[in-house]
């Protein structure tokens, strides 16, 4: 039966995969208690803590600024430590991110991930002389990519995206959305070569639009529509 | 965000080019809103206004396809359409199907069935005659 908890004793089950020992991943179930405010990463301390050591997660800040504890929470793709428990139907799942090999339990290898992110130049380029101060721009020129500044890189977005799960060579939904962070930057001189790249096969116009990655941001940016940004200014600037 | 500094010489050249990714992007676009006029401009006239899809016969085809504007407007509809569907399901086996060999077969099978479709459809329209086709029409019935 689904229903909504509010305080008191959780099932959460773990999708759960020790190379050196197991043929496939399998789900464990664990019983942990729960105070009103508790995250789900709070309740993988509890199991980790207290009743078995060998469980793996990443985690570093806690706090939904670091982006490391990525994972599938009851079927969709979430920070452990920005989800409460008393949010989520009963039982909870946890399973690691789709579309990066799985290490061990919820760790996942990212090195692909962080390839992708590399090869669309993520940073400032401008060769012009160095000025006395900084290289000032206007509100309105910091707007225009405010939203794409806040990834985390978490990678929630990108193993969230069907396409990125059938064809590893897509750069992704983060990647673009760091291009998209540096091209309308009014500072950047690299945007010819940026949006070259991301018109390439894997590039930008291997989005679908299905808007997984839209839902499934922690960060709440609009990220689909960033994606259709990137490829109208690759548009615009071929005409 | 770590934002890094590098000298690095400054490009002319405009993204993309003529990138065939680009491009097929924005013919579907295009394409999109022109076969959403054309083909709901085909059901209204063709299966809803004066007496919807019952008066449709051999006759009233005929008579569409001896006026050169029906001819362009059913002709830049299979065009657009064929096209359209045909790159679709080019993406679709882009994404899903992996081994290298099955790509190939299914892509030259689609190639092929639309090429081949969108002569064929040409032919028709362009070179309908209304005559040989009553005459073969009945002559089948007949025979």
């Amino acid at each position: 039966m689904t229903r909504k908890l509010k305080t008191g004793e959780l099932e959460l089950r773990v999708l759960r995969y020790n190379p050196e020992i197991d043929d496939a991943p399998h789900w464990e179930e664990y019983r942990v208690h729960y105070e009103p405010m508790d995250r789900v990463l709070d309740a993988l301390h509890k199991v980790k803590w207290f009743e078995d050591g060998s469980l793996t997660f990443r985690r570093s800040c806690a706090h939904g600024i670091c982006g490391s504890d990525a994972m599938v929470i009851n079927g969709v793709n979430r920070l452990a430590c920005k989800v409460l428990v008393k949010d989520l139907k009963h039982p909870i799942t946890v399973e690691p991110l789709r579309g990066l090999p799985v290490e061990k339990d919820l760790l996942v290898n990212m090195e692909g991930f962080f390839d992708q992110f590399k090869k669309v130049m993520p940073y400032l380029v401008n060769d012009e002389p160095v000025p006395a101060g900084e290289r000032l721009q206007s509100p309105e020129e910091r707007e225009r990519f405010d939203d794409t500044t806040k990834c985390i890189l978490c990678a929630a977005c990108t193993t969230s995206c069907p396409i990125f799960w059938s064809d590893g060579s897509y750069f992704g939904p983060a990647a673009i959305v760091n291009a998209h962070r540096f091209v309308f930057d009014s500072r950047d001189r690299a945007g010819d070569e940026r949006l070259r790249i991301l018109g390439q096969k894997a590039g930008a116009f291997k989005c679908r639009t299905t808007f997984n990655c839209t839902d499934a941001c922690p960060r709440g940016i609009h990220v689909t529509r960033a994606i259709q940004e990137v490829k109208r200014e690759v548009l615009d600037r071929s005409i | 965000m770590a934002v890094a500094e590098r000298a690095r010489p400054a490009t002319k050249r405009p993204p993309g080019g003529s990138d065939i990714n680009l491009w097929t992007w924005f013919f579907m676009r295009i394409s999109g809103i022109v076969l959403l006029f054309l083909v709901l401009g085909h059901f209204t006239i063709v299966h809803l206004m004066g007496g919807g899809i019952n008066r449709v016969n051999f006759a009233f085809v005929s008579g569409r396809w001896s006026s050169p504007f029906w001819q362009t407007w059913d002709w830049t509809m299979l065009f657009l359409g064929m096209l359209h569907g045909a790159n679709g399901m080019k993406v679709i086996i882009d994404d899903y199907v992996r081994r290298p060999g099955a790509r190939v077969a299914l892509k030259s099978t689609l190639y092929v069935m639309t090429f081949v479709l969108i002569l064929l459809g040409t032919l028709i329209i362009l070179t309908f005659d209304p005559t040989k086709g009553r005459s073969a029409v009945l002559g089948g019935i007949a025979g």
